[in-house]
């Protein structure tokens, strides 16, 4: 027990190794707020396009039953080698020399948007059908049902399973640190390297636990102030 | 095409796949009237409301709505629905939203009222039907025939020149039923035209000019309340009414 606390453990590493962590910790925070806002807006546009009604939306529909399903599919890691490695290889002026984090922020936004749409997409089918005819039956347009009273219903309900997205989103920011970006990860990783000490691993993942809680706690405040506000009363 | 009546069907036919639930219905309504539709659950009530607002499309047949034929494709869904008013039988307010602004979406977003007199204008109709009192409520904290007023508020606040009304007692308790049909009473007093579809006999009986029977998707027997009530003519008709008075729902 006593070695397994030194290697991991250590007090003395653990405040040596801390500004090292924390400012790839840093990168982490970096990384997950951009990709988070843009999963946010892009998988939602995704659902909204499933969703499409009529037949001159079909193709359209297809792509992103197409885009879901590939990257669904596909493990972040192979993504995030294919842009951190692969699209610097391609040598296209426009779009090859960008920095690690960036290929590792679009990698991470490519395939949790892809998560994201189908969760946006339960939220939306779980909003009964009679209240978007009971918009349009007031004359509002498609559009105007879906924005005023489809979403706004659609999108409090997923809150719960978005958080967990996000979560997952936020661990794996690690995962770009393997293939090429100094963030907390890869910095205990570096440090375990040089002083065969694990203490660096700890210190991230205390980190990260810091990180979700709050937010976890936050989510649950809000979806009970809603119940307060909107249920009757509860017996 | 002009009828002179402000809603006119003629051969309608509505179908869910292979099952006719409006064969060939043939039906006017004149401005400032209450036409009852009676008949069965499933006789095709509910359908042939929704078809007067688009709200299902019609395979046959055509519908004339305040001079304007509405079936051939070419008109504007959401136009025609800003002058016609529908309100369901489950309520279907919008649970997100407070009372107030469950009435004063549409006059904001359709009838492109600025916030503020959209607010003033629905708060007026709340006055009117007495839950002035309820406007920062949400839905969920009303009972149900508060919801059911609240429902046919906002229809009002479009200011229709058509409103249809699908069994909207039907979800309701007794005690609750008076408030809602007093409700539609005073708007019969105004002159709003109106379709009413309703399991309510006495009520029927009491506002419509006119009542149709419906039965299997036909309107089986149509009259003033007086003939259909008194001495209906159709044997379906008759078992049918035989069947409420049984049950004594009249």
């Amino acid at each position: 027990m006593h070695r397994v606390l030194q290697d991991f453990a250590d007090p003395f590493y653990f405040r040596q190794v801390l500004p090292d962590v924390w400012s790839g910790f840093l990168i982490n925070v970096h990384m997950m707020v951009i990709a988070e806002a843009l999963v946010l807006v892009l998988a939602l546009l995704m659902a909204i396009v499933r969703g499409l009604p009529g037949r001159g939306a079909k193709p359209f529909r297809g792509l992103a039953i197409l885009y879901t399903d590939f990257f669904r599919g596909t493990p972040l890691t192979i993504v995030a080698y294919a842009f951190i490695l692969g699209i610097p290889g391609l040598r296209y002026a426009g779009i090859s020399n960008y920095s690690n984090e960036v290929y590792g922020i679009v990698a991470l936004t490519v395939v949790y948007t892809a998560y994201v749409t189908e969760v946006y997409r339960a939220g939306i089918e779980s909003v009964h059908g009679s209240q978007r005819m009971a918009a349009r039956s007031l004359g509002l347009s498609y559009g105007q049902a879906l924005r005023y009273v489809v979403l706004p219903q659609a999108i409090r309900r997923v809150v719960p399973p978005l958080l967990n997205d996000f979560i997952g989103l936020q661990k794996d920011t690690a995962i770009i640190g393997a293939i090429g970006v100094t963030e907390a990860a890869a910095q205990g990783q570096n440090f375990a390297s040089s002083y065969f000490n694990f203490t660096g691993f700890l210190v991230g993942a205390v980190f990260f636990i810091f990180l979700t809680i709050p937010l976890a706690r936050y989510t649950d405040h809000l979806i009970k102030a809603r119940e307060l506000r909107e249920r009757a009363a509860m017996v | 095409m002009t009828t002179g009546h402000f809603v006119s069907l003629s051969g309608v036919t509505k179908r869910f796949g292979d099952l006719e639930v409006l064969r060939k219905v043939d039906l006017d309504v004149d401005e400032h009237n209450v036409v009852c539709l009676i008949g069965a659950s499933g006789s095709g009530k509910s359908t042939l409301l929704r078809c007067v607002n688009l709200l299902e499309k019609v395979d046959e047949g055509e519908i004339v709505v305040d001079g304007q034929t509405i079936t051939n494709g070419a008109v504007d869904v959401n136009a025609l629905r800003r002058k016609i008013g529908i309100v369901f039988q489950a309520y279907n307010l919008f649970p997100h939203m407070t009372v107030l602004q469950n009435v004063a979406l549409a006059p904001r977003k359709v009838r492109d009222l600025d916030p503020k007199r959209a607010r003033a204008t629905a708060m007026e109709l709340l006055q009117r039907i007495g839950l002035e009192d309820k406007a920062h409520e949400y839905p969920d904290r009303l009972s149900g025939g508060q919801q059911q007023r609240v429902a046919i508020a906002r229809a009002l606040a479009m200011n229709p020149k058509l409103l249809l009304l699908d069994e909207i007692t039907s979800a309701l308790d007794p005690q609750l039923v008076s408030e809602v049909l007093n409700l539609v009473r005073s708007l019969t007093e105004v002159g709003m035209t109106m379709i009413i579809a309703t399991h309510e006999m006495s009520f029927a009986r009491e506002v419509a000019n006119k009542v149709c029977f419906l039965d299997a998707g036909v309107i089986c027997e149509q009259g003033t309340p007086e003939q259909i009530f008194t001495q209906p003519t159709e044997p379906r008709t008759r078992e049918f009414l035989a069947r409420i008075i049984e049950a004594g729902r009249m």
